[in-house]
């Protein structure tokens, strides 16, 4: 029994997600009893994209949400005509994107050197290669997708092609595609790639539409991605709160750190409610053994996705690596003063704060329903 | 240019929906009124259409993809989330309340889009009240259905009239803290095993 922070006192918290195997943290926050402990009665409520879960954050819809860390950053980079000013006390996890191409594309790159679960640069400089063949064939640029403008896997996309000399604005047309559309997506001949979280990768993989080619632990060592965004406004108001919520969290991270828990992990997250993937699927995401290709062997990738204590530090220079991005692609030309607060919004010092705090011991029974 | 001739695009995939917001809007009096149902195409759509206001439903997850489309356009005129704008927090909850996002173009002044939002906002609320009707009539149907098959069951196997037979369903139910439908179905499940 963890001892609970006080203060929360049997408070309803509503907090967004999307069905991703990263929304972990939260479902078995709320589903293993964790804040409940802090005296939260959390509402988990399921969303369809991540305009919807910023807007409703900003408009205090929902307390705090599952965010894409590069969309906390943003909050602080568009000046006066900015969204709502978010923060990320906690983060959700690290890494878990891949990136996959069709499997008419893979076949071309495998013309060129590309083969199952060889380094991502050899992958990229494969694609360089065809991409070079298309434009003297003069066929149209291929479209490569992601998720959101502000996400780690806009970023982790651009990289790996720009570390094989394709520029991501010119030599390709990068879109976004909701990830539930992906799939059908490759199967129309829409996208020829995109680089999403699991289980969409798997469920490409799966269907024979497509190959996994890169995993975002290859190209970032260490990938930040979702953190836990609330308002400003709303940790001032409800400090103690925010501080049970992280504990949460953290606690949550515990527990599904511990592979004895993650046959029942899985089967929460398979439901419907929640991510609604087949639970062999997320298993395999979850433990990093990528299937790569219908039928073939899984690559052991262990560092594929990390959901643990550890995991949940939402680091500075997670917001630092955020700030450059979006300079570096020209995304939002900010002020250093803006910058300075985009830092700012990553806080470290509350994580720490609500791992160390000395807890009211609360017996069960004085617990809030 | 006057208030109406704004062109307002519409995106949604729900046709019932669609028709009955672009008949509210042209009701109001705006003309210029586009509706797109085709997810696929709407990019190119937009592209060619140049709205001065697009609405969208908040169920709809190519919300993601219009914030990457004015994200990286730098040709055609810019649209912005009207949820950028929140000195008009009373409209904007209403609308995220009744389901509606909506884009404008960037500087077009807020009264000119206030009365389309309300519009779209209204009507929205107006269909969902429709849906929730139809719902309800549905399951009164179908609840009909089952409590007069259960009550037909009570009377034979019990040999009562029909008001008994309906009140016992109704008793059943109180007490168990059940609907009527609910209880009735039980008794036709239960019925099947007998027989069988």
């Amino acid at each position: 029994m963890t001892p609970r922070i006080s203060g929360a006192e049997g408070r309803v918290v509503t907090v967004g997600f999307m069905p991703l195997l990263d929304s972990a943290l939260l479902v078995a926050a709320h589903e293993k009893g964790f804040a409940e402990r802090q005296g939260i009665r959390m509402r988990l409520v399921r969303e369809v994209s991540w305009a919807n879960l910023r807007d409703r954050v900003a408009f205090g819809h929902f307390d705090a949400a599952q965010m894409l860390g590069p969309m906390v950053v943003a909050s602080h980079l568009l000046g006066q005509r900015g969204d709502a000013p978010l923060v990320a006390p906690v983060a959700l996890g690290l890494g878990g994107n891949a990136i996959t191409v069709s499997r008419p594309l893979w076949q071309a790159m495998t013309q060129h050197g590309a083969e199952l679960g060889a380094p991502p640069a050899r992958q990229a400089s494969a694609l360089a290669a065809q991409i070079a063949v298309r434009r003297r064939a003069n066929q149209p640029p291929l479209t490569l997708a992601m998720v959101f403008p502000f996400s780690c896997h806009n970023y982790q996309l651009r990289d790996w092609l720009q570390g094989a000399g394709i520029d991501p604005d010119h030599d390709v047309r990068m879109v976004v595609v909701p990830p539930p559309m992906l799939v059908e997506a490759l199967r129309t001949g829409q996208v020829d790639g995109f680089c999403v979280g699991e289980p969409w990768n798997s469920l490409a993989v799966d269907s024979g539409l497509g190959t996994i080619v890169a995993t975002a632990s290859e190209i970032w060592p260490q990938p930040p991605e979702k953190v836990l965004g609330l308002r400003e406004e709303f940790l001032e108001q409800h400090p103690q709160l925010c501080r049970a919520l992280v504990r949460a969290v953290i606690d949550a991270a515990r527990w599904v750190a511990e592979p004895a828990n993650h046959v029942e992990l899985i089967r929460l997250l398979g439901h419907s409610r929640y991510v609604g993937a087949p639970e062999r699927l997320l298993a395999a995401a979850l433990e990093g053994r990528i299937v790569p290709m219908a039928g073939a062997p899984p690559l052991q990738r262990p560092e594929f996705i990390q959901l643990n204590e550890a995991a949940t530090v939402p680091q500075r220079a997670h917001a630092q690596l955020y700030c450059d991005q979006i300079a570096r692609w020209r995304q939002i030309a900010a002020t250093a003063q803006d910058v300075e607060r985009a830092l700012q919004s990553f806080r470290p010092d509350l994580h720490a704060a609500a791992v160390a705090e000395k807890l009211d011991a609360v017996p069960a029974s004085r617990l809030s329903p | 240019m006057s208030e109406t001739a704004l062109r307002v695009l519409i995106v949604d995939q729900n046709m019932a929906r669609a028709s009955i917001l672009e008949d509210g809007l042209r009701e109001a009096g705006y003309r210029d009124v586009i509706v797109v149902r085709d997810m696929q195409n709407l990019l190119h759509r937009i592209l060619a259409e140049e709205p001065d206001v697009i609405l969208i439903d908040l169920e709809n997850p190519n919300r993601d993809v219009l914030e990457q489309m004015f994200q990286v356009s730098r040709v055609v005129r810019k649209p912005v989330a009207m949820f950028v704008d929140r000195s008009d927090r009373g409209m904007i909850e209403a609308a995220i309340d009744a389901g509606v996002g909506a884009y404008v173009v960037d500087g077009l002044r807020k009264e000119r889009v206030r009365p389309i939002v309300e519009t779209t906002v209204s009507r929205f609320r107006a269909f969902e009240k429709l849906r929730n009707e139809l719902d309800e009539t549905r399951q009164q149907l179908a609840d009909r259905k089952v409590i007069d098959k259960a009550r037909g069951i009570l009377m034979k196997e019990r040999g009562i009239s029909e008001e008994e037979a309906y009140e016992l369903l109704r008793k059943a139910a109180m007490d168990a803290n059940l609907r009527i439908a609910q209880v009735a179905q039980s008794v036709i499940t239960a019925a099947g095993l007998f027989k069988s």
